[in-house]
Parts: C-alpha cells; sequence; structure tokens
C-alpha cells in the first residue's frame, strides 16, 4: 500500500487545546493500522509535546501558536509538534528522565514521547522555539495481526 | 473530574476523565484544600473514570505523595484502568506506591502499612 496523507493543525497556547490536539491526531492516525493501545501511545506523545510547548515553549502565555503537522507516508506516521517560544538552551538536559524546571512536574514528558514512540527527535534553540519531531510505524494492513 | 470523601485519617479521592494539563491545576487544588480540610494522613486514588492520563498530571499525584510521605502518610492507587497503568509504570509511581482492587482493601491497607 503506497498511501499519503496530510494534517496541519495550528492553535493557541491554551491548555483546553491538548485534548483537541491529541484526539485530531489519533482520529488521523486511526487510517493506518494500529491497534487502540498504539493509538493511546499516540494520544499521549501528542499530549506531552503540546503541553511542553504550552508550560515550557510559551511559559503559560495563552495567546502564542503551536503548530502540530502529522504525515502519513505508507505504514509510518510522523508527527511535529513546533512552538517559537523560548527555545531549550541544553537538549540533552531536558532529554534525561527527572529532568525539570517547573514545580510538580515529572521531567518525564520527553521520556514518555521516546517509550510512546518508534523515535523521537528534539531540535532547539534559545530564542528560536522548539521542535519536536516524532515517528511511528503500523503494522501493514495485509499483516496477519491478532489485534 | 474529582470526588471526594473522608474517612477517618484517609481521603478518597475519586478521580475521573481526561487528566491533562487543562485540570492539573485543579486537581492539585482539590486535593490539597481537601487534605487540608479533612486534616488526612493518608490518599487512597480510585483512578477507575481515568479514561486518559499525563505526565501533567501524573506530576500533581507526584507532589501529593511527596506530602503526604513527609507527613509518614500513605498514597495507595485503587482500580487503575489498563491504559493508565502504563503510563504509572512508566512514570515510576507504581515503584513507590502500592496498588489495591478495592477502596476497602486500601482502607484496611492505609492502616496498617509497615516499611519494608
Amino acid at each position: 500500500m503506497d498511501y499519503q496523507n496530510f494534517l496541519r493543525l495550528e492553535f493557541y497556547s491554551l491548555p483546553v487545546n491538548v485534548a483537541l490536539a491529541r484526539v485530531a491526531v489519533a482520529a488521523f492516525a486511526a487510517q493506518l493500522n494500529y491497534t487502540v493501545s498504539e493509538l493511546d501511545d499516540i494520544k499521549g506523545a501528542v499530549s506531552e509535546a503540546v503541553s511542553n510547548a504550552i508550560i515550557h515553549g510559551y511559559e503559560g502565555a495563552p495567546d502564542q501558536l503551536v503548530k502540530v503537522v502529522a504525515v502519513i507516508r505508507e505504514n509510518e506516521l510522523e508527527i511535529v509538534v513546533e512552538d517559537s517560544g523560548k527555545g531549550i538552551g541544553n537538549v540533552e538536559e531536558v532529554l534525561r528522565p527527572g529532568f525539570s524546571t517547573a514545580k510538580d512536574r515529572l521531567g518525564l514528558g520527553f521520556s514518555f514521547i521516546g517509550s510512546f514512540m518508534d523515535t523521537a527527535d528534539v531540535q532547539s534553540a534559545p530564542g528560536r522555539g522548539t521542535r519536536v519531531i516524532m515517528t511511528k510505524k503500523a503494522a501493514h494492513r495485509n499483516d496477519a495481526d491478532p489485534h | 473530574m474529582i470526588g471526594l470523601e473522608s474517612r477517618g485519617q484517609t481521603l478518597i479521592a475519586r478521580l475521573a476523565g481526561e487528566l491533562d494539563l487543562q485540570v492539573a491545576d485543579e486537581l492539585r487544588g482539590r486535593l490539597d484544600e481537601a487534605l487540608e480540610a479533612h486534616g488526612a494522613v493518608h490518599l487512597v486514588l480510585n483512578l477507575e473514570g481515568v479514561s486518559f492520563i499525563d505526565s501533567a498530571c501524573l506530576g500533581v499525584i507526584l507532589g501529593r505523595y511527596k506530602r503526604i510521605a513527609s507527613n509518614q502518610g500513605t498514597l495507595v492507587f485503587v482500580a487503575i484502568p489498563p491504559r493508565v497503568r502504563r503510563v504509572l509504570e512508566l512514570s515510576g509511581l507504581m515503584r513507590i506506591c502500592r496498588e489495591f482492587p478495592t477502596e476497602e482493601a486500601a482502607l484496611t491497607g492505609t492502616g496498617q502499612e509497615v516499611d519494608e
């Protein structure tokens, strides 16, 4: 199967939009042959990335733009979550489990994304925003899949 | 999102719905307010109605755990749905908090906690 599709979302950096983003991307992802559990993983990953953009990228400012692009290429989904916020000086530091700059935050956002998705990459520079790029493969439609 | 019941030294919080950044502040406020108001030592979190949870609200739970543990109390989970279990395990919370099948078992358990 050679299938391609594209989704782009852009919304204000409001906490209410975290659910919107994960539900929209999961509905888009459902075009591929994911299990319910894999779709839950995709929801979780989008939730973490968009929450990070709002809390850390924009430091809670409600009127900034978060961009989400999802692309289907054959049986793989790529999701890009992007903000134009303050950016990250030391990307390796934030990728370390348990690292957090905020009170009552687990510091596990990126670690969760790594568990939920096949690949996850963070591109960022101070003052220039942050882009999280993640991919996950689905089983081929014609695979004998018990799910 | 949250139902609260006080039983002796234990606060039972029944959580429901999608627990993400949108409700994190309210969850933190409601839990802290109830723990304060009832002078509760232990916290039982019934997760039966939770359909989604991410690190925003897991952070709130971890914060309550720290507060309760510092007062020699215990935080335990009841009725963890499969999806929520996966995230609780990834977060490490399952390693520091016990789990009970029912609220009654949890109430007995929190009354008899001993350090390993």
